[in-house]
């Protein structure tokens, strides 16, 4: 089963570069997703069985950042239906500097999109160090021609940055892989394979320093890839000139595979009492990430730029939940801010569709223009920053109890006071944009007329992110039992709770 | 010293000259040049490192590294550079005779670091690990000191080198599945970077990088 959920994608992607038709090969898309997403279904139910030796399992952890990842591709999936039918594949004019410019091949765009999904199940299942990394750097490699979708200069930057910056980073992690080498070569001819069990079992018998040398590379190496700050420059670009439907993976499923392959190390460090170690530093890089997200958020006036550096401010947070001890807490919050994250990138897609505009200056009526994608939009920050009663409301309040259980005043203080500032900051940029008449617009779009055109909002653009939006809404007041259950397990394995 | 351990060490002087032969020369062909003899110098030290008979997966991997690293890359980098109709490093951000002297401090920073790491096991060579620590930092000096697209890729491909090197030094080896996984990632993450290279050189009409900044805050 394991294997399927790895060759599904992978098979079908490869099966999409030979399909001529376009809608045989949206429905594969759909089929996939949703096959991937009742197998999914089922391995939550049931825990299969290992595959490969124990190369490949599925613990607390894997199944849970699987879950998120196989939920949030099936609705982002859904939305892409929508996003490619109203994609103009012609040559036509960019938005912001006015030269033309064309999409590069559908079949090749859903290719990526499924190899990116099974590299990503890749991730979340593997329990070998050299494969993670084999399978993190593929998903870079997978992802790049996604943000290269629409050909033109600024996407073109954003790709080159994004596979330079994370290739780099993830190259700092293969030679933190190699210490980690060292760390478990006993003598000359004795070591522990490279498996997070046998090394947890193993784990006294580590070497320290190497362990720690270990942890620190692979932390920057996938840090990069995670958007920890200062290794995040590459993410506001990528995700502002992506498709939104990109975009909305990226932040919502790519973010938590690079924090898995953390947690994983962190796992070994825990076993190897050197669990505090990790924390302080994991806990150093969230409360950094949290300060530069509040600094280029406030005046930000790209509204997908906003998103993007809420999405080191989050990941941020994640870090910084590990590093109080809130495992739990962190947990919930990734499950969290993936679905509102990828409400948020679907929401602002639509804006961008009927705006043609990235400005936060000059957007204004979304409400009015765009009732249903203006709510959801308005919903969607009320839900990023925080407020009650919805899921980030609760992630937050449970890592700042812990913070505060363990006497950790000062870092509970600046993780107030940099949320306010984001609160306030984002309130600043969203409400402008979705209150007052409606100006903005394309200038062909100026009568009324035109713009009740623009504002009919297909059901495929709509239905996502209301899903997603529910979704928040019910985890804020209530987790399932199963979810629970999940979530403190995988907290354990990280020495937390 | 043995007659194995003096082929070694040789090799690895070698390596060390095509790091600074890298930092110093400013037309690019050549700099691919040096990079591939690099790749195939490598994938060259586990066959001679060897004692007597050598494991069929040594060979094996050694194979698939000299063909990659020494003809694959740079029949992709070479293609890449000819339809860019680029010629040479203009004006780096650190100059030649500048990058070669800070390469010869990173030679002494690698070599007091090496000496001062535990490693648990015995080295066929004390020289491997400043080797490796050497080329990783030459890499990413080439990264943030050259302009061309090219040259960064470049010095990715010597920093994945220099923690192959290190990879060597290891007496627990990773399965040949990991291996041949690392190596397929770097292989498609230089095709990908060769066709971005392709792409910007159409769209700009220059691969100069530091002119890619139109993103920003």
């Amino acid at each position: 089963m394991i294997l399927t959920l790895i060759l599904l994608p992978i098979t079908a992607g490869v099966a999409m570069l030979g399909i001529r038709s376009a809608v045989v090969r949206r429905c594969l898309l759909m089929v996939v997703a949703a096959v991937h997403a009742v197998l999914t279904a089922c391995a939550w139910a049931h825990s299969p069985a290992p595959v490969l030796d124990g190369w490949l399992l599925l613990d607390a952890p894997g199944l849970l950042f699987l879950g998120i990842t196989s939920a949030l591709f099936l609705v982002v999936a859904l939305y892409a239906l929508g996003y490619l039918n109203r994609e103009d594949w012609g040559k036509r004019q960019d938005f912001e500097e006015g030269f033309l410019f064309s999409n590069s091949r559908e079949s090749v765009f859903l290719c990526c999109l499924l190899l990116f999904l099974g590299m990503m199940t890749l991730v979340t299942v593997s329990q070998h160090f050299g494969l993670i990394w084999v399978a993190v750097e593929a998903t870079t490699l997978t992802s790049a021609p996604l943000i290269y979708f629409h050909r033109h200069r600024r996407s073109l930057e954003a790709t080159w940055k994004y596979i330079m910056i994370c290739s780099v980073g993830i190259a700092l992690a293969l030679l933190g892989n190699f210490f980690l080498a060292v760390a478990s070569t006993l003598s000359e001819n004795s070591h522990v394979p490279m498996l997070v069990s046998r090394l947890i079992q193993s784990a006294p018998q580590l070497h320290v320093l190497w362990l720690k040398a270990a942890f620190l590379f692979l932390l920057v190496g996938y840090g990069t890839k995670l958007g920890l700050a200062p290794m995040h420059t590459w993410l506001p670009d990528a995700h502002s000139e992506s498709p939104s439907v990109i975009s909305a993976l990226l932040s919502g499923a790519l973010l938590n595979c690079a924090f898995l392959a953390i947690l994983r190390v962190q796992q070994v460090c825990v076993a190897a009492g050197q669990g505090d170690f990790g924390r302080n530093l994991m806990l150093g890089f969230g409360l950094f990430s949290m300060l530069i997200a509040a600094a280029f958020i406030l005046q930000q006036t790209d509204f997908k730029r906003m998103l993007a550096y809420s999405s080191v401010e989050h990941v941020g947070i994640m870090s910084l939940g590990i590093g109080v001890g809130a495992g739990y807490g962190a947990m919930l919050h990734a499950v969290n801010h993936s679905l509102t994250k990828g409400m948020l990138f679907l929401v602002a897609g639509n804006i961008l569709a009927a705006y043609h505009n990235k400005s936060t200056r000059d957007i204004k009526g979304v409400l009015t223009v765009l009732p249903f994608s203006g709510l959801l939009w308005v919903a969607g920050f009320l839900a990023i920053t925080g407020a009650p009663p919805f899921g980030i409301f609760l992630s937050e309040l449970t890592i700042l109890k812990v913070a505060l259980d363990q006497g950790r005043f000062a870092v509970a203080f600046g993780y107030l006071l940099l949320l306010s500032v984001i609160f306030i900051a984002m309130a600043s940029i969203v409400f402008p944009m979705a209150q007052g008449a409606p100006s903005g617009l394309p200038t062909e779009t100026s009568s009324d007329t035109a713009i009740a055109a623009v504002g009919r909002e297909s059901a495929l653009a709509i239905i996502p992110p209301m899903v997603l939006c529910a979704a928040i809404l019910v985890l804020g007041v209530y987790i399932p039992p199963v979810l629970q259950h999940v979530l403190k397990q995988a907290a354990v394995t990280v020495g937390t709770f | 010293m043995t007659h194995m351990e003096l082929w070694i060490d040789i090799l690895i002087v070698l390596l060390i000259l095509t790091n600074l032969k890298l930092m110093g020369s400013s037309r690019l062909s050549a700099c691919i040049r040096t990079v591939a003899l690099q790749g195939i110098l490598l994938g060259a030290l586990p066959l001679i490192a060897g004692h007597g008979q050598i494991p069929f997966r040594v060979v094996i991997l050694s194979g698939v590294t000299i063909l990659l690293k020494g003809v694959v890359f740079p029949w992709l980098l070479l293609r890449a550079l000819r339809t860019s109709n680029t010629r040479r490093e203009m004006e780096p951000f650190i100059g030649y005779s500048t990058s070669m002297l800070i390469s010869v401090g990173l030679i002494g920073l690698a070599m007091w670091m090496g000496g001062r790491l535990p490693l648990p096991v015995p080295l066929k060579s004390p020289l491997v690990v400043p080797l490796a620590l050497f080329t990783i930092m030459t890499g990413l000096l080439a990264i943030v000191s050259r302009r061309k697209a090219i040259s960064q890729v470049l010095g990715y491909l010597v920093m994945e080198n220099g923690i192959y090197a290190f990879g060597l030094t290891l007496a627990q080896k990773e399965p040949m599945l990991i291996e041949l996984g690392t190596l397929l990632d770097v292989f498609m993450a230089v095709f990908v970077m060769g066709i971005a290279i392709f792409h910007i050189n159409r769209e700009f009409d220059h691969i100069d990088t530091d002119l890619l900044a139109s993103l920003r805050d």
